[in-house]
């Protein structure tokens, strides 16, 4: 997949060019491509002196990370103790039915990937989904549906 | 525009404090993290709206205030009238324009709004007077909910940098560093180091550079009163932490913040910026010699970043491997400097102990933990929530007095403290005060404060899967013991979950999990076997009815249940409308039937069903 590099160097600008950056630099890449294209990493270990391998292992390390394209809405399902107790996995496989993809991963279309967060820390609303940063508490099996779609 | 000395901060607050006057009412938008949730910013932009529609005298957009979490998130989303401390609950959207019209311009109180209490069902105003808010004593959250956290004039209203001009203008480092001690304040985050010992240590260390970080990694699931300080309070962690620098010899500081939160990244961001213009951050910090900065560094989103080395690897831009602390952070951390690191609650809660005093702060809480705690109530509690209580207080009035104890008429079960490296503890123990060392006495451990309460319906065996699992995913990968122990300690559980349990399992894993306990490197992996083993002390019988009987007594287990209906069924149709998979058939009137070939088992008709017609076997 081809991809607009130029939007690196703008990164790059902002940040110092010193390894230290390096876990700024890749969320700010992350941000911006939704995910870590190879080609960016292998810019991103040239511009800061930090050895391509040591840039893929902080890759891999965080949660936050990702090395495959994601889709436009990111349906974030929490599944911190509290949401856990309350349903969370039910609340998951009603998900991945309704979207045909397991959690990590993304529909063939691309409007869709969906990812597992240890606490978004709304315990209180537990369950909890967000929608792109959208936040839904007190979840029901029966209600995902209309969170997936956007209309509600 | 520079605050030029303590004296200008003096007359500062004094404008601040007219201006906030100035507005014969204020409207207080609960913005915290369950209100969020709810629809709550949808109710904000309404009533900036509606009142810019109204044009009612004397009150202005600026009347409405967005705060950060005010903690009964089980009524939210709130919205709080001042000075009245008027207190609406599960405000809509649709209820702003009668907010305004009637309690705003006139007088009238909308009943339906307020709070009913669950006995009687009398209806409270002001919220000083609901048992959630009245047996509370918040020192690290005073202000939370109550002031616009991206404001810095409204935390100086509130007395906000009074403790760092009260340091800067009449005590030497050594004394705060004393004043701390005295109070006997142990660190916030979880394992309870005082911190008046961890700021001396790093003062006598040798060397010309010394780091401050504030920990907002907040990893443990179930934990939300860090969140909710730097979204709703992020001054007070800031002046803790410069009020540390000053006390340490340090000119440079960093906060750790989870990737999970961008909302505290912003509001911490906006923070800043603001002490920096207000001449509290940088050089010369209050027309003294005093200087020193913060930057944010955001994590990655791995648990073990909250451990002390791994975190300072973290800001480093490294991944986040523990290392052995044969030499300990506070003297070899960030960059082999020494490092004090403490917790946003922590840092909170210093400029009340160099406000009010050693003395005052000591006299509140326990012996040997004073002060109060913030935790999070969350789970099979009726009151969910954000709480701040005197330490030492048992955990029957945290979870039903405060907490108002469990709904749906369920039994309590078993409350977990410490996030993953603490543990499930029973009805037995309800009796136990909050504190550091009874918690850890009794198995589980004080953690960072997430409380979760858990009623019959939750199967301890499954808990403890979901902890191990999450630690499984979480562990570095360092230690062999942490890293493959607990994958073969999750595995064992998962197939008692499944009915394949063996005789011999519990006693394979307890042998495993005293390898685990001595053979890793950081706390992760020493007390990752703690959700296990807590639960075995516990519920023993629970993990012997899946082993032997193939049951799961609290009916969660899927490969161990099965949902009938009962001839309580009255044909009501609403189980068959929610199942997801079409699994009910029946008529109206008509008792319904499950098909077990499709039922996956989902628990949503028995979620659903108000006759109790559904029977999990």
């Amino acid at each position: 997949m081809p991809h607009d590099l130029t939007k690196l160097s703008s990164i790059f600008d902002r940040n110092p060019k010193e390894p230290g950056s390096l876990i700024t630099v890749l969320q700010d890449i992350q941000r911006e491509f939704r995910y870590l294209p190879c080609e960016a990493l292998i810019e991103t270990s040239k511009t800061l002196g930090v050895p391509l391998s040591k840039v893929f292992s902080v890759s891999t390390f965080y949660n936050a990370f990702s090395l495959t394209p994601r889709g436009e809405k990111i349906v974030r399902i929490c599944q911190g103790t509290a949401c856990h107790i309350k349903g969370a996995n039910l609340v998951q496989e009603q998900i991945e039915n309704a979207l045909s993809i397991k959690a990590g991963e993304t529909t063939p279309d691309m409007k869709f990937t969906i990812e597992i967060v240890n606490c978004v820390g709304a315990c209180a609303m537990a369950p909890v989904i967000a929608v792109n940063n959208e936040y839904h508490g007190n979840i029901r099996c029966e209600q995902v549906k209309k969170y997936l779609d956007g209309k509600q | 525009m520079k605050i030029e000395s303590a004296e200008r901060l003096k007359r500062l607050r004094k404008e601040c404090m007219a201006e906030l006057d100035s507005l014969p009412r204020k409207i207080l938008v609960c913005l915290g993290p369950g209100c969020l949730a709810s629809g709550s910013e949808k109710i904000l932009n309404e009533f900036r709206r509606v009142i810019s529609e109204k044009k009612i005298e004397g009150i202005t957009v600026e009347s409405v205030k967005k705060t950060g979490c005010h903690g009964f998130c089980a009524q939210g989303p709130l919205v709080v009238i001042e000075p009245a401390g008027l207190f609406y609950t599960h405000v809509q959207v649709k209820n702003v324009a009668e907010i305004v019209d009637k309690k705003i311009s006139g007088g009238e109180v909308i009943s339906k709004l307020l709070y009913s209490a669950p006995d009687n069902g009398h209806k409270i105003e002001n919220y000083h007077e609901i048992p959630f808010y009245s047996r509370q004593t918040r020192i690290s959250l005073r202000n939370v909910g109550k002031i616009d956290p991206e404001n810095i004039r409204d935390y100086i209203a509130v007395g906000g940098y009074q403790a760092l001009a009260k340091v800067l203008t009449g005590m030497k480092p050594q004394q705060v560093i004393d004043e701390v001690a005295k109070s006997g304040i142990r660190g916030r985050g979880g394992a309870g180091f005082p911190t008046g010992r961890k700021w001396e240590t790093c003062r006598k260390v040798e060397s010309d550079i010394r780091y401050v970080i504030c920990n907002g990694d907040e990893g443990d699931p179930g934990a939300f009163m860090d969140r909710c300080i730097m979204e709703g309070d992020p001054h007070s962690a800031l002046e803790g932490m410069i009020i540390c620098a000053y006390a340490v010899g340090s000119a440079s500081g960093y906060i750790y913040v989870r990737e999970e939160y961008p909302l505290a990244v912003v509001n911490l961001q906006k923070a800043i910026q603001a002490a920096r213009e207000y001449g509290l951050l940088g050089n010369n910090i209050l027309g003294s010699d005093f200087d020193f900065d913060i930057k944010i560094s955001r994590g990655g989103g791995a648990l073990v970043c909250g451990e002390s080395s791994a975190l300072m690897k973290s800001v480093a831009g490294d991944v986040g491997e523990p290392r052995a602390k044969y030499v300990r952070s506070v003297v070899k951390g960030l960059h082999d400097r020494p490092t004090v690191l403490n917790n946003v609650e922590t840092f909170a809660t210093i400029p009340v102990i160099i406000n009010n005093g050693a003395a005052a702060f000591a006299a509140i809480g326990a012996k040997k933990s004073s002060g109060a705690k913030a935790f999070s109530l969350a789970g099979k509690v009726r009151n969910t929530g954000l709480v701040e209580v005197p330490m030492g207080i048992t955990l029957r009035e945290i979870i039903f007095d405060i907490g108002g104890g469990i709904p749906n008429g369920r039994k309590f079960k078993a409350v977990q403290t410490g996030g993953p490296s603490g543990g499930c503890l029973p009805e037995a123990k309800l009796d136990l005060p909050v504190d550091f060392d009874s918690l850890t006495d009794a198995g589980s451990m004080m953690g960072s404060g997430g409380m979760i309460i858990m009623d019959d319906r939750t199967c301890m065996v499954d808990v403890a899967k979901y902890f191990l699992n999450f630690l499984v995913s979480e562990s570095c990968g360092k230690c062999v013991p942490c890293r493959e122990g607990l994958y073969q300690l999750h595995a064992l559980c998962k197939k008692i979950t499944e009915g394949k349990g063996q005789e011999g399992d519990l006693e394979l894993m307890e042998r495993l999990s005293r390898n685990i306990k001595i053979g890793s490197l950081c706390g992760l992996g020493q007390s990752g076997p703690n959700p296990f083993m807590s639960t075995l002390r516990y519920f023993r019988e629970e993990y012997e009815a899946h082993i032997r009987d193939k049951k799961c007594p609290a009916g969660v287990c899927k490969s161990l249940i099965t949902y009938e209906i009962t001839d309580a069924c009255t044909g009501c149709l609403a189980c068959i409308r929610v199942c997801p998979v079409a699994a009910i058939t029946g008529e109206k009137k008509k008792k319904h039937l499950i098909d077990q070939a499709i039922c996956d088992r989902c628990g949503s008709c028995y979620a659903i069903c108000q006759f109790d017609a559904i029977l999990i076997k």
